[in-house]
């Protein structure tokens, strides 16, 4: 069963809603909704998440991505449509159920960390265990574990305003491991951080996923945050503009918006071993350097410089699947769709 | 011509009114009020008579001297030395002239009166925050409340009460509460609504984001309200010396009577003095909420 499954989930603000709903499913653009004073955020989602997913949700301002991440603990009412959590649709739920819902099995970072001021952080990070009714010693214990498992044992007992930007999303992030759901919903977690310290929590976060495996949907506006972390991105901009892997926005854009997007992405650090070579042929591969099918692309300069002849890239048998090339590799870089190599050449030619 | 346009429109246009009655129809209501509820009006003034009688024997029990000392005391805890210090010598001159007595009875009043109008207005403005509907009811009201020259409920209160200390006390709740709940809501609605939102994601039901989130966050605002209160409640105690209020307001309208300055001088140094030991223990203990400090450990 999935995590999470939405159908045909549409979210319209302002008046008359529920017939702006109509008519964008008749097939009326967006922006002609707009005019009348009604915003379309989120129109016609259907897609599912399977447990120890990270499922990133990418999009510009405006494009509706807040609006659904709400939608999925219940913050924010559809418009129409469905959304199951493990199976269970939210729309037949009572306040209270909801309520349930959210402090069993949903629990959520934000953007600006939503800390308590007045808390320290062990207590800021114990705030789900509260309401789930635990008493004192074992909430704090268990906000203990949290609080080292993101990497700020020493900072206990400090309060928010006394650490940096990065520490303080440890906190959020710490909160939100503690209540230990199976879903985390992260809004933007990392956007409001500097560069250097955003890569480290994204660095952080994968290395906590390789261990816990939650499910996770995680709302960014930055493509190179989404490509490093998401097994599955949506690019989102009110609709779905395409749902896929990272390479496959890379590789096989599907209008385009999403190319336009996916431009300025450092292709090096996306794309694969796996799908950048070219087929083997028949010739004697046995004195090639050798290279896993997952190595990503930047991986491969230093080892493919330092060799006469091309890899071999070989999956988890060992058994051969085709060779990268310096030309190949030069050729992956490049964010032209697969057109024919001559073809791709002339164009470049200056005019 | 412009001339007969005027007398044109004085005739035919304005003189048709009748003066309307708004102050009979109050008149009316309040006479009726009085005989309707009187039940209701004899049990509010033998307790507002009780509470205030008792509190001021309880302040008057020690000599002021050692009272003295106590204010300071508390001045020292809510804020530290240099305001105990300062409290204390203000505490001393007022213990100098010869209205001790009445300051004590005064600030009888402006607790008791105080302490009703904060208890009734921060409900009132968790309903106001919480609700449109009241905040957009509760609005008008309070400024009615709030601009109402403070004289005139004096007269209503006294046909309810009669004279005495307990009208001036009802005068004082009434005209001192506005801003109680006005604070009350603007801090509740000031709250980050990440945060709330933070309370809602993880389950919390509206009770308790309240209690530990939205009041917690909103209090160092509703202590703001607090202190108005009960500057606003000492103004108008004063006031209700006019009425048979008792403590320094008489002796100021006692004195105006007989343009006797040096009462009147005592008198309202006392009432300073009184404030500004009511102000700065008041913002004293705003600072000293979770909130504030840790909003001062940041800097």
């Amino acid at each position: 069963m999935s995590a999470i499954a939405v159908e045909s989930l549409y979210k319209v603000f302002g008046k008359g809603a529920r017939g702006a709903v109509s008519q964008l499913k008749a097939g009326v653009p967006r922006d002609q909704l707009n005019a009348k004073g009604v915003t379309a955020a989120v129109i016609d989602h259907n897609w599912s998440i399977e447990p120890g997913e990270i499922f990133v949700v990418m999009g510009l301002s405006g494009s509706g991505k807040s609006t659904l991440i709400r939608m999925l603990n219940g913050l924010i009412k559809p418009t129409s449509g469905r959304i199951e959590i493990d199976g269970v649709e939210l729309g037949s739920l009572s306040p209270r159920e909801l309520r349930r819902l959210r402090r069993e099995k949903i629990s959520m970072v934000f953007q600006h960390f939503a800390l308590l001021p007045h808390r320290t952080v062990v207590e800021n990070v114990a705030f789900g265990l509260e309401i789930k009714g635990l008493n004192k010693t074992e909430r704090l214990e268990r906000a203990r574990e949290a609080v080292e498992l993101v990497g700020l044992s020493g900072h206990e007992d400090k309060l928010p305003a006394q650490l940096s930007g990065g520490m303080k999303q440890r906190v959020g992030l710490a909160r939100a491991l503690a209540a230990d759901t199976e879903i985390l919903l992260m809004d933007e977690a990392f956007s409001a951080l500097d560069p250097l310290i955003r890569q480290e929590m994204q660095d952080q976060l994968l290395e906590l996923q390789s261990k816990l495996a939650k499910t996770i949907v995680f709302i960014t506006h930055d493509l190179n945050e989404a490509m490093r972390i998401g097994d599955r991105i949506a690019i989102c901009d009110g609709e779905v503009k395409q749902l896929g892997t990272a390479e496959d926005l890379l590789l096989r854009p599907a209008d385009e918006y999403v190319a336009e997007f996916t431009a300025d992405v450092d292709r090096s650090r996306v794309l694969t071993a796996e799908a950048v070579m070219e087929p083997c042929g028949t010739g004697d591969t046995s004195e090639f350097t050798t290279v896993e099918s997952d190595v990503h692309v930047n991986e491969l300069y230093e080892p493919i410089l330092s060799s006469k002849a091309p890899l071999l890239v070989v999956d988890d048998n060992a058994d051969p699947l085709g060779v990268v090339t310096t030309r190949s590799i030069i050729k992956s870089l490049s964010p032209e769709p697969d057109t024919g190599a001559g073809e791709a050449e002339q164009e470049r030619q200056p005019a | 011509m412009i001339d007969y346009l005027r007398d044109w429109l004085w005739t035919y246009v304005w003189k048709p009114l009748p003066d309307m009655p708004f102050g009979d129809w109050m008149e009316t209501f309040i006479r009726w009020a009085r005989d309707a509820w009187a039940a209701g009006f004899d049990a509010v003034d033998t307790g507002l008579e009780f509470l205030y009688a008792n509190l001021a024997d309880g302040l008057l029990w020690l000599p002021s001297g050692i009272m003295v000392l106590l204010f300071a005391a508390a001045a020292w805890a809510a804020r530290g030395w240099k305001l105990g210090v300062g409290i204390g010598i203000g505490m001393f001159v007022v213990a100098w002239t010869p209205y001790w007595e009445q300051t004590m009875q005064t600030l009888s009043m402006v607790l008791v009166s105080a302490a009703i109008a904060i208890l009734l207005a921060i409900p009132l403005g968790i309903a106001a925050a919480e609700s449109r509907a009241v905040s957009a009811v509760a609005r008008p009201v309070l400024d009615f409340m709030q601009t109402l020259p403070a004289f005139v409920y004096l007269i209503p209160v006294v046909m309810l009460f009669s004279v005495g200390v307990v009208p001036g006390i009802i005068a004082t709740i009434i005209f001192a509460m506005p801003p109680g709940v006005r604070l009350t809501e603007l801090g509740l609605r000031q709250v980050d609504r990440e945060v709330v939102e933070a309370g809602q994601a993880f389950g919390a039901s509206p009770a308790r984001i309240l209690a530990r989130i939205k009041l917690p966050l909103a209090l160092p605002t509703i202590m703001a309200g607090l202190n108005q209160v009960i500057m606003l409640a000492l103004s108008m105690v004063v006031i209700a010396g006019l009425v048979g209020g008792g403590g320094l307001g008489s002796v100021i309208s006692g004195s105006l009577g007989r343009l006797d300055i040096a009462a009147g001088f005592n008198a309202g140094l006392a009432v300073v003095l009184l404030a500004i030991l009511l102000d700065r223990v008041t913002q004293g203990l705003s600072d000293r909420t979770p909130v504030a400090r840790a909003a001062k450990l940041a800097r």
